[in-house]
């Protein structure tokens, strides 16, 4: 079978230069972002963090539609403050980070909710499993800089974070809610 | 409050007794076997029970605290040497003070650690301590230190009740088993 080669060429095309959006694409900033988690453990409140992500993004406050958003979590980077449950974390009941180093994140739809509110969706790839998301979130202008800051929940079971006997929701909870904040420089 | 000293412990003084050493040493035993454990479900689970345990211990120890404080303890044999009326009422005091700092380096041990102990899996005690890996060691030395030590002082005081009950014959065990008491 012959691969039709100019389809091949536009489809790399798109890849490598995306169409023009009024904003340009900007990379967040790293050390005032944050990702982070917290879940119950025996109804004890547990709170951790991804030391590592990524971040590339194209907003408009005037045309969210017209958003472009990639995020990319490095999983091994997690961080619960404690060697042993970051250990267990990245072994194959929990993220198996071996073989699926990196969650991801494409916001394919925002739109406004409210003066500063927002809300993206789009599909969270975790452990090989890919569900829909929605994240509504808040926008500030200030100094310089945009800190979009908000929170979704998701279920673990859904990715099969902690398959098996993890698997118990009395000991630890399915729903996780995930906070993120990220500052990006804002461009005029 | 009386001023006389009595002769015997009352039923509340027997009954919380040995209510605290069944939650002593059962948690004391929980504690060592739990440590070495690999991470699971199960772990966590024993460690929450601990935790729990161990405050009801703390609760359980202030009620006695308060009950002795109110109804003195019956005398000690006239026979007994002056050095081991003294050695009897340290330990006891030193027993006493690793009831509350047993389970208190525990709580504060598991805040440094990052878990908030949450009585029961209901109630959440207020964490004193913000997380801290170095000081979370420390505490966790403390309170292995203070379990150790309240471990050692449950076998003395076993072997010393044992002791006045087979060698010195002086009734002083049949005072927390009533029915060792010889019928008369």
């Amino acid at each position: 079978m012959k691969t039709p080669f100019l389809a091949l060429a536009i489809a790399a095309t798109l890849v490598i230069a995306p169409p023009a959006y009024s904003q340009a694409t900007q990379k967040v900033v790293a050390e005032k972002s944050h990702i982070r988690f917290a879940f119950k453990q025996m109804n004890v409140p547990v709170e951790g963090r991804f030391r590592k992500f990524d971040a590339t993004v194209s907003f408009d406050p005037k045309k969210p539609e017209a958003t472009r958003a990639e995020f990319e979590v490095d999983l091994g980077s997690i961080d619960l403050g404690n060697a042993e449950g970051e250990t267990e974390a990245r072994r194959k009941p929990w993220l198996h980070v071996e073989a699926f180093p990196k969650a991801k994140f494409t916001a394919s739809a925002v739109k406004a909710t409210g003066p500063g509110r927002y809300e993206a969706s789009g599909p969270l790839t975790i452990k090989g499993a890919t569900l829909n998301i929605t994240a509504p979130f808040s926008l500030v202008d200030a100094g310089g800089m945009r800190t979009v800051e908000g929170q979704f929940p998701l279920r673990r079971l859904q990715f099969k974070i902690g398959d098996g006997p993890w698997a118990d929701t009395e000991t630890v909870a399915d729903e996780v809610t995930v906070r993120f904040r990220f500052v990006i420089p804002s461009t005029k | 409050m009386t001023t006389q000293v009595p002769t015997e412990y009352g039923t509340v003084a027997i009954g919380l007794h040995w209510l605290a050493a069944a939650a002593i040493i059962g948690n004391l035993a929980l504690g060592l076997y739990m440590v070495d454990l690999s991470l699971s479900p199960t772990k966590l689970k024993l460690y929450s029970w601990h935790k729990w345990a161990g405050v009801t211990i703390f609760l359980l120890s202030a009620a006695r605290l308060l009950w002795r404080l109110a109804h003195p303890a019956p005398a000690l044999p006239d026979a007994m040497p002056a050095w081991q009326r003294r050695a009897a009422n340290a330990s006891h005091r030193v027993l006493y003070l690793l009831f509350f700092l047993a389970p208190l380096s525990g709580w504060l041990f598991s805040s440094a650690a990052g878990f908030q102990t949450v009585y029961f899996g209901v109630l959440p005690l207020p964490d004193l301590l913000a997380k801290n890996t170095e000081v979370a060691d420390v505490l966790k030395l403390v309170h292995r230190t203070a379990n150790y030590g309240l471990a050692a002082l449950v076998v003395l005081h076993v072997a010393a009740a044992l002791k006045h009950h087979v060698v010195d014959g002086d009734g002083v065990l049949a005072r927390m088993i009533p029915f060792l008491k010889p019928r008369t």
